[in-house]
C-alpha cells in the first residue's frame, strides 16, 4: 500500500524512498523536521499581509483571485435548484460582464456530483467532492474508500479528503499515510487516469505549527495532488500563518523531489483583501509557477461577490452593493 | 518639597468619526484644522476620507435588518433616549454650537433646547407614520389591502452646512427623521463646525441607538458626498447641505451621480443660506425616505 508515492519518479532518488517504508522510519523523518519558529511565521504571514495592490495589479489580482476559487456548498440543506444555480454562477460569475473569468471548480457533496457535472457540460470547470466522511472523517476506511469511489465514479474530477485528524494527533501518522495512499488508489478511474486528490488536514484542530509542517509532508509523500487548510466547518479555518507554513512546505517539497503539489486554503476567506494577501504570499514564496488555478485555489463561497462587488468598482469607479450579485 | 505649584493641564479632547458605533481615527490618518466663525482655531477634526464613507457604508448597511425590524414604538422609546442624552450635555453642545455659528450664548442654548426637542417630536412619529403614510385601500373584491411605509435602507445625508442653526439643530432636523422610519444613515458632517456633529455621535453611542445606525463623518464634502452620492449600496441622499456652486460636492453633481443608480434624492433649498432651521419642519423629511408595502389579505379568514 505505501508503495504509490515512494515510487513516483520523483520522490524516487530524492533520497525520501525510504521514509515511508515503516512506521518507526515515518516518524522519525517527520519529526526529524525543523521546529517551526512561530514569531517569526506569523511576523511574516503578517507582513505580507501590508502589501498595497492598486489599479492594473488589483484588476490582474481580482482576475487571477476569481479564476482560482473552488466555489463551494457544502450544506446539509444543499439541494439540486440550490448546485445547478451555483453552477450557472461559476460559468457566469457577473452575468452583466462577460469578460469576467469562470471560477476553477464547483465544489460539492459526493450525492451532488453527477448534478453539477450535468450543469457545467461544455465547460473546463472541474468539479470537486469532498469524501471521506467528510468533514469529521470518523468512518470505517471500507466506508471511505466506498464514498471515494462513488464521488469518482459520478464523474469528479477532483476529491476533497480529509484526514483522520485523531489517528494523527495520537501519533499514528502510519495509519494516516496508509489511508491516504487508499484513497488515492479509489480516485482511480477505470481508463487509468486519477481523479485529482486534495487532502484537507483541518489545521484548526491540529493545535501546533509543528503538526501542520508534519502533516504536509505526510500527505505529499502520500500522494497528494493537493494540500487544503480546512473544512470551513470547525471555529478557525485557514489563516494566513498556517497557508505560509504550507507554501513553504511544498516549496521545499518540490526542491527535494521535484514533484510540484498545490496548495488550497479554505473556509473563512471572505474579501477581496483577504485574497490579495494569499495571492501576494503565494507570489513572494513560490513565485509564478504557483500562481494558476492548477496549483493555488481558494475554497470560498461568499468570497465570490466580495471580489464581483471590487471589479465592478474598478469597471464603473462607484462603489457596489450585495443588492447587485446573487444571493446564495 | 518644592514649593511650586504647577497649573494643571486641560485634557484636550481628539474629535473621532463615528462609525458602526466605534469611534476610529481617519482611515487617512489625518485631521483638519477646525475654527471658529472669527478663524480661531478650535480643534483638530478628522479628514474623513472616501474610504471612510465607504466602511461606513458597510456599517450602515449591516445595521438596517435590526433597526428597520424593530417595532415602531421601541424606535420611539430609543430616540427619547437619545434626546435624555442631549438633555445631559446641553452646556457642551451650546458652547459648540455658540463657536461653530458664532452666535451668543443665550441664541446657542435655545438652538439646542430646539434640538432636543425636535428629536423628541421626531421620536413620538415612530408609531404614527404608519398612519399618514399607509392605510387600508378600497379594492374591488374579498380582500383587505393594506399599504404601510418600509423604511428604504441606508441612506446618505449631507448635513446642513449654512442657515441659522445648522450645526446642531440643522443636524438633528435630517439625522431624526430617517432613522425615525427605520432607515440608517451615513452622514456627512458640515465640514465648517462639524464639532457638534461629532459630539452628537457621543451623545448617540451612549444611548441605546444600536451601532451602525448613525455614522458620522467630518471631512470634505467633495470627498465624502460624491462617494455616498456614486454608491450602488445606498438607497436615498439627502442633499440638504450641498452649497457648492459647481464641482463634484455641487448639488447638480450629486442628483446626477445618484440618478445612476436610482436613488431617492431629497434637493436642497433654492437658497441654503436664508434657511431657518428654527422654522417647524413638517412630515417632507419623514416621508422622503420610505417605501411603500401593499399585502393583500382574503377576508374571512
Amino acid at each position: 500500500m505505501s508503495t504509490v508515492a515512494a515510487n513516483a519518479p520523483g520522490v524516487a532518488g530524492s533520497g525520501l524512498q525510504d521514509v515511508a517504508a515503516s512506521e518507526a522510519s515515518l516518524r522519525r523523518f517527520l519529526h526529524g523536521l525543523p521546529g517551526v519558529d512561530q514569531v517569526g511565521l506569523e511576523a511574516r504571514a503578517a507582513a505580507l499581509g501590508t502589501r498595497s495592490i492598486k489599479t492594473t495589479a488589483k484588476a490582474y489580482a481580482i482576475d487571477l483571485a476569481i479564476s482560482m476559487i473552488d466555489l463551494t456548498t457544502l450544506e446539509g440543506a444543499d439541494t439540486v435548484g440550490k448546485v445547478r444555480a451555483l453552477c450557472a454562477k461559476g460559468r457566469t460569475p457577473d452575468p452583466t460582464d462577460p469578460t469576467t473569468p469562470r471560477v476553477a471548480a464547483i465544489c460539492v457533496y459526493p450525492d451532488m456530483v453527477a448534478t453539477a457535472k450535468d450543469a457545467l457540460k461544455g465547460t473546463d470547470i472541474q468539479v470537486a467532492s469532498v469524501a471521506t466522511a467528510f468533514p469529521a472523517g470518523r468512518a470505517a476506511l471500507p466506508v471511505k474508500l466506498a464514498d471515494t469511489a462513488d464521488a469518482v465514479a459520478a464523474g469528479a474530477d477532483e476529491i476533497d479528503m480529509v484526514i483522520d485528524r485523531g489517528a494523527f494527533l495520537s501519533g499514528r501518522y502510519f495509519d494516516v499515510y496508509n489511508e491516504i495512499v487508499a484513497v488515492k488508489e479509489a480516485c482511480k478511474r477505470p481508463d487509468g487516469s486519477y481523479a485529482h486528490l486534495k487532502v484537507i488536514f483541518e489545521t484548526g484542530e491540529l493545535q501546533t505549527y509543528d503538526n501542520v509542517r508534519r502533516v504536509s509532508w505526510l500527505a505529499m509523500l502520500a500522494g497528494a495532488d493537493f494540500i487544503k487548510t480546512s473544512t470551513g466547518k470547525v471555529a478557525v479555518n485557514a489563516t494566513p500563518p498556517v497557508t505560509l507554513l504550507m507554501l513553504e512546505a511544498v516549496r521545499d517539497f518540490r526542491a527535494a523531489t521535484g514533484v510540484q503539489i498545490g496548495v488550497k486554503p479554505a473556509g473563512g476567506i471572505k474579501t477581496t483583501k483577504d485574497a490579495m494577501k494569499y495571492l501576494v504570499m503565494v507570489n513572494e514564496t513560490l513565485g509564478d509557477d504557483w500562481l494558476s488555478p492548477h496549483w493555488f485555489r481558494f475554497g470560498a463561497s461568499s468570497l465570490l461577490n466580495d471580489l464581483l462587488m471590487q471589479r465592478q468598482k474598478l469597471a464603473t469607479g462607484r462603489y457596489s452593493g450585495p443588492d447587485y450579485v446573487t444571493v446564495d | 518639597m518644592s514649593d511650586t505649584t504647577f497649573a494643571r493641564l486641560d485634557v484636550l479632547k481628539t474629535y473621532k468619526l463615528y462609525v458602526g458605533g466605534k469611534f476610529p481615527r481617519s482611515e487617512s490618518g489625518r485631521v483638519y484644522e477646525v475654527t471658529d466663525s472669527k478663524g480661531e482655531w478650535l480643534a483638530n477634526a478628522p479628514l474623513g476620507t472616501r474610504k471612510d464613507a465607504r466602511d461606513a457604508v458597510v456599517a450602515a448597511r449591516a445595521a438596517v435588518k435590526g433597526w428597520a425590524g424593530t417595532t415602531a414604538y421601541n424606535r420611539g422609546q430609543v430616540l427619547y433616549r437619545v434626546a435624555e442624552m442631549l438633555q445631559g450635555r446641553r452646556e457642551q453642545f451650546a458652547a459648540e454650537v455658540a463657536l461653530s455659528e458664532g452666535v451668543g450664548p443665550k441664541k446657542a442654548a435655545a438652538l439646542v433646547d430646539a434640538a432636543i426637542d425636535r428629536w423628541v417630536w421626531y421620536a413620538g412619529w415612530t408609531d404614527k407614520v404608519a398612519q399618514i403614510a399607509g392605510g387600508a385601500n378600497p379594492v374591488a373584491g374579498p380582500y383587505f389591502n393594506l399599504s404601510t411605509p418600509e423604511p428604504t435602507g441606508v441612506v446618505g445625508i449631507v448635513a446642513p452646512q449654512a442657515g441659522y442653526g445648522h450645526s446642531l439643530l440643522g443636524l438633528v432636523s435630517v439625522i431624526a427623521p430617517a432613522i425615525a422610519t427605520g432607515n440608517t444613515v451615513v452622514v456627512a458632517a458640515a465640514a465648517d463646525a462639524p464639532l457638534p456633529a461629532l459630539s452628537l455621535g457621543e451623545v448617540l453611542a451612549t444611548s441605546d441607538v444600536p451601532g451602525g445606525v448613525v455614522n458620522i463623518l467630518s471631512g470634505r464634502t467633495a470627498d465624502i458626498a460624491p462617494t455616498l452620492a456614486s454608491h450602488q449600496d445606498v438607497n436615498a441622499v439627502d442633499l440638504t447641505g450641498a452649497i457648492a456652486a459647481d464641482g463634484p460636492g455641487a448639488a447638480q453633481a450629486l442628483e446626477a451621480a445618484a440618478a445612476d443608480t436610482l436613488k431617492r434624492v431629497v434637493r436642497p433649498e433654492l437658497d441654503p443660506f436664508a434657511q431657518d432651521w428654527t422654522n417647524a419642519p413638517g412630515t417632507d423629511r419623514l416621508l422622503s425616505f420610505l417605501e411603500t408595502k401593499t399585502v393583500w389579505h382574503p377576508m374571512g379568514i
